[in-house]
């Protein structure tokens, strides 16, 4: 069997005294979507956190594609990040307000240094085009869109890193129920053509069964099922 | 068997329109509130369903102009005859004064009684809400209060006067499922006891069925459909009803595309013309461009849709996609 794309053991966040994560596993394989669901405040955001990085976790191992990254220096992570993309609920508070969509999108090319003058572009209107958006929204700065939009528009950034993971931190809990429909249909085609996994945080129960391949119960930072 | 007649509404909405500066949000809407009946205001973002509610309560935001008439006027007896429980209870409550001398004083700004007596009744209320210790915890302040308790402590406050209408706005948006349920079970107990009617502002089509009587389910700033809530949501009659119930994910198949609507509600003053939702529509003709429907009754409800008779059964079907959308 080959390695799953993510695996996560005994896993533990803390904030000051507070146990936020509290021994978490979970494993993930390429092209599948396992659901994070459980009330507010269960942890289920600091465990993407602690996956992504993003905040270090206090114990526990992260492997991702098969390295460990919980021992690795911020300049090791850096070649891996990429790889694996968060999306967040706010569509418009992931996006800065003064940025055109297409700066936005050719932001993460231009770090990564696979940005050229030649192919850049095309590259970003692909990516547009890819989500959904007719790459003219390229022009348009994100308060001319709707949140359903802004939310195509924070995928296709985390597209342009091609990743192999995202960390979907409630994708659409600020959607209307006829946009997001639209937005969990892309996610579900993305993941069919590229093979993405998705970590998929969610406290919508009905979303989640029918969203996700698996699901994990949370609640005060541990795991009750799944 | 005696004949089903229609008691006088409790409440009765003509023509509202709701404008800020010179954009309407609101756009001629009509409706009725009956006696002791549950009425849920169903719509997306920006369809105008807080601010029906808001007129409703005499509290709409400032720079807001209006058209229309609401009667009778029970704004004018905001608290006694007609109450709010809002989205956010923290921000419904006073910080600096403990949560039983808050219902005491709502229940002395519309009754001579003593403060003892006062008192009593906001400790009974709490009481009935199922707040624990309810006698100590009325000498709480809200900070002191869990989030679905200080949900609780609101309801209880919105139904101490026994008003004839409770309006609540998303009263459950902020919390997550298992206190949802709680909340909405407290809610419908306590306007039950007190004989009020509910007027339920929500998103949450879950809630709808299991909560209300009616619904009226508003796009744009208009009406769409109006009639008993098991009807409207298992027989919908106008496209949108029926795009919106397609769209839910509890209603489709595990890993399927849902039927997803094309497109997003328009804003407020960028409206195209005709009907607001006809460039979302699968049925749109020309007249859908051109004239915007007139609500109709038809068979005990309300719906506003040039296309209705058309309309198939189940209406979902409009919205079946194939498997793929355009990439």
């Amino acid at each position: 069997m080959t390695d799953p794309l993510l695996d996560v053991r005994d896993l533990v966040v803390r904030y000051g005294d507070v146990t936020a994560v509290d021994h978490v596993s979970l494993s993930l394989a390429e092209g599948e979507t396992l659901a994070l669901n459980g009330p507010s405040g269960c942890g289920k955001s600091s465990t993407a956190l602690a996956v992504l990085q993003l905040h270090r976790p206090h114990a526990g191992e992260v492997r991702f594609e098969g390295r460990e990254l919980t021992t690795l220096t911020e300049r090791e992570l850096r070649p891996l990040r990429p790889r694996m993309q968060p999306v967040f609920q706010d569509p418009y508070g992931s996006l800065s307000p003064r940025h055109r969509i297409r700066d936005a999108v050719a932001e993460p090319l231009k770090v990564q240094g696979r940005w050229t003058g030649a192919d850049g572009p095309a590259r970003v209107a692909e990516l547009l085009d890819r989500v959904g958006l007719d790459p003219s929204y390229g022009d348009r700065r994100p308060h001319e869109l709707s949140g359903g939009q802004c939310q195509r528009v924070g995928i296709a950034r985390a597209l342009a890193s091609e990743p192999r993971l995202l960390v979907l931190d409630e994708p659409v809990s600020a959607l209307d129920p006829s946009v997001r429909a639209g937005v969990l249909n892309l996610l579900a085609d993305l993941q069919d053509d590229l093979g993405l996994g998705y970590l998929f945080i969610c406290h919508d129960r009905a979303v989640v069964r029918h969203f996700a391949d698996r699901t994990i119960e949370m609640r005060e930072g541990r795991v009750t099922s799944g | 068997m005696e004949s089903e007649r229609p008691r006088e509404p409790l409440l009765s909405v003509r023509e509202l329109r709701i404008a800020f500066e010179g954009v309407e949000a609101v756009r001629g809407l009509s409706f009725d509130v009956r006696p002791r009946e549950v009425l849920a205001i169903v719509g997306e973002s920006g369809a105008g369903k807080s601010l029906t509610a808001r007129a409703l309560l005499g509290m709409l935001p400032r720079g807001a102009t209006t058209s229309g008439t609401i009667e009778p006027d029970l704004a004018a007896h905001r608290g006694r005859r007609i109450s709010l429980v809002p989205q956010d209870a923290l921000s419904a409550l006073s910080p600096v004064h403990p949560v039983g001398d808050q219902l005491a004083a709502a229940v002395r700004s519309v009754a001579r009684v003593s403060r003892k007596e006062a008192r009593d009744r906001a400790v009974a209320a709490l009481d009935r809400v199922g707040i624990p210790d309810a006698a100590r915890k009325a000498r709480a302040y809200p900070h002191e209060y869990s989030g679905g308790m200080r949900q609780r402590a609101v309801i209880a406050m919105a139904t101490i006067n026994e008003p004839d209408i409770v309006v609540a706005d998303e009263p459950t948006t902020a919390l997550d499922e298992e206190h949802r349920d709680q909340v909405l079970r407290v809610l419908a107990e306590q306007r039950e006891a007190v004989g009020a009617a509910l007027v339920l502002v929500t998103h949450d089509m879950d809630v709808v069925r299991d909560h209300a009587d009616r619904v009226l389910v508003m796009y744009a700033g208009r009406l769409t459909e109006l009639g008993p809530a098991d009807e409207v949501l298992g027989r919908p009659r106008a496209p949108y009803t029926a795009g919106l119930l397609a769209s839910l994910p509890q209603h489709a198949s595990p890993g399927r595309r849902l039927p997803a609507l094309r497109g997003t509600p328009p804003a407020p003053g960028a409206l195209p013309p005709g009907c607001a939702f006809a460039p979302r529509c699968p049925l749109a003709t020309d007249t859908c461009r051109t004239e915007e429907p007139e609500p109709q009754e038809l068979q005990g409800r309300l719906v506003a849709c040039h296309h209705w008779p058309e309309l198939p059964h189940p209406a979902t079907e409009l919205f079946q996609e194939e498997e793929r959308q355009p990439a």
